[in-house]
């Protein structure tokens, strides 16, 4: 599954400084189906480099830190339970940084 | 985009207030779901609100905007300049930068708040430590260390913006402090027992007694709502943490606000309003306003606490004036009384006023 991710306000900083990501996640199970929460474990494990605690908090994002599914703040999508589908734009910013 | 296949499986709602577009906000405040322009005109009519029952502003006025390069200052500065167009406040706008000196953050941030000026059709100025005291964040820390490094740049920041709007003759200088930090504010100076400052954060105006008032339009305006806004206006800003501050305390402050919204969003406005609410004991001893007998600063010391810092700097004894020790120059001018009550070292104090 081809997904489009996209770090900012500072999130940017834990992934070698590089805002935007295109990525290609397999899924192990076979299934076509991707939910959110894998695809932060997935994020987690392949692209944070440093200071992993400033993007999670327990299985989910850190409090502050925003995400967008196609534009959509995931709060209305069903936050880890949000399915995802090829080609999806998932944008994950911080509320944290500076003023 | 709106109406792609993806969405309409994934059951897009619509906004509750438009019932047409596709909802893409969820407001913290209302918990309502909105879609972005209905969202833009929330979020602008109510910082519009603040402003009237407020009365931030009058007509004529020059309003200097504390500009950092982030994003509070940032939506602040394009916020405001189309309110001021829209409704016409008739105010004079200019962008009012501080350039502390820290190699790596400040002068990149400020470059954001250059693009800013020209972005925004407002005039900028910039005052610099260096000018305004002869040393550099840099320059302090390589004398101090990273300890306390905090207490001088939030103390000569808040006289850097008073003296930078005074240069540029403002009647007013407004910050982008928003509803999160203000909760955050009133959690930490009940932390601190400060009451003196847990009685005026909340204020939406501060320093009216003083030169130059200053007052935060964003006062009930969620933090997330302003990044939403940034991010669908695709706005310019700066997002890099300061590399000097470990901020502990208040960063401990600000992840239980962070932890309590995510439980009950409304637990932000309800802290501001228990802020809002205290009554301070008569009882209660309040440092007496006066000037700084030096640079005749507003201060309730002999000296205002940017002098007391600088005089350490300048004679090597830079820990003066840190930590709720008397300071040695009450003992120089035989006035011990006055310093006793003397700012205590603490975290970024970049919200304190």
């Amino acid at each position: 599954m081809q997904l489009t991710l996209e770090f900012g306000g500072g999130l940017e900083l834990l992934c070698d400084s590089k805002k935007i990501h295109n990525v290609n996640i397999e899924q192990h199970n076979g299934e076509d189906k991707l939910i959110m929460k894998d695809l932060l474990s997935w994020v987690q494990t392949n692209l944070i480099k440093e200071r992993p605690e400033m993007f999670m908090k327990g299985d989910t994002v850190r409090p502050g830190v925003l995400v967008l599914v196609n534009d959509c703040d995931w709060e209305l999508s069903g936050q880890l339970n949000t399915s995802l589908e090829d080609k999806d734009v998932v944008v994950f910013i911080s509320t944290l940084h500076g003023g | 985009m709106e109406g792609e296949g993806g969405e309409r499986k994934r059951g897009a709602r619509l906004c509750c207030v438009c019932k047409k577009s596709r909802a893409s906000v969820k407001r913290p405040k209302t918990l309502e779901q909105i879609c972005r322009e209905c969202f833009y005109d929330a979020f602008e009519s109510e910082i519009h609100q603040v402003i009237l029952e407020n009365q931030l502003f009058s007509p004529g006025e020059r309003v200097a905007i504390g500009a950092s390069g982030g994003k509070d200052s940032t939506v602040l500065a394009y916020v405001l300049s189309k309110l001021n167009r829209l409704h016409n406040y008739g105010l004079h706008l200019f962008l009012l930068s501080v350039d502390e000196g820290i190699t790596g953050y400040r002068d990149d941030s400020l470059e954001t708040v250059h693009r800013n000026q020209i972005q925004y059709g407002l005039p900028l100025k910039v005052v610099s430590y260096k000018d305004l005291y002869g040393w550099t964040m840099d320059e302090i820390v390589r004398v101090i260390g990273l300890k306390n490094n905090c207490t001088f740049c939030g103390v000569f920041r808040r006289q850097a913006l008073d003296r930078g709007a005074s240069l540029l003759k403002v009647d007013k200088v407004v910050t982008g402090h928003n509803a999160d930090d203000i909760a955050e504010t009133v959690l930490l100076n009940l932390l601190r027992g400060d009451v003196a400052r847990l009685s005026r954060c909340t204020s939406i105006t501060t320093g009216e007694d003083g030169p130059i008032p200053r007052c935060k339009p964003f006062k009930y305006t969620y933090e997330k709502e302003i990044v939403m806004y940034a991010y669908f206006k695709k706005l310019d800003y700066f997002s890099t943490e300061c590399i000097y501050s470990p901020n502990a305390y208040r960063g401990f402050a600000r992840e239980f606000i962070k932890d309590l919204e995510r439980i009950r969003p409304r637990a932000i406005l309800d802290i501001i309003k228990s802020g809002e609410n205290f009554r301070i004991s008569t009882s209660t001893k309040m440092p007496e306003q006066g000037t700084c007998e030096r640079c005749g600063y507003i201060s309730s010391q002999k000296w205002c606490k940017a002098c007391v810092l600088l005089d350490g700097l300048n004679r090597g004894l830079p820990k003066l004036g840190i930590g709720r020790s008397r300071g040695s120059v009450a003992s120089d001018n035989g006035n011990e009384s006055k310093v006793e009550k003397s700012i205590q070292g603490k975290q970024c104090t970049t919200l304190d006023f």
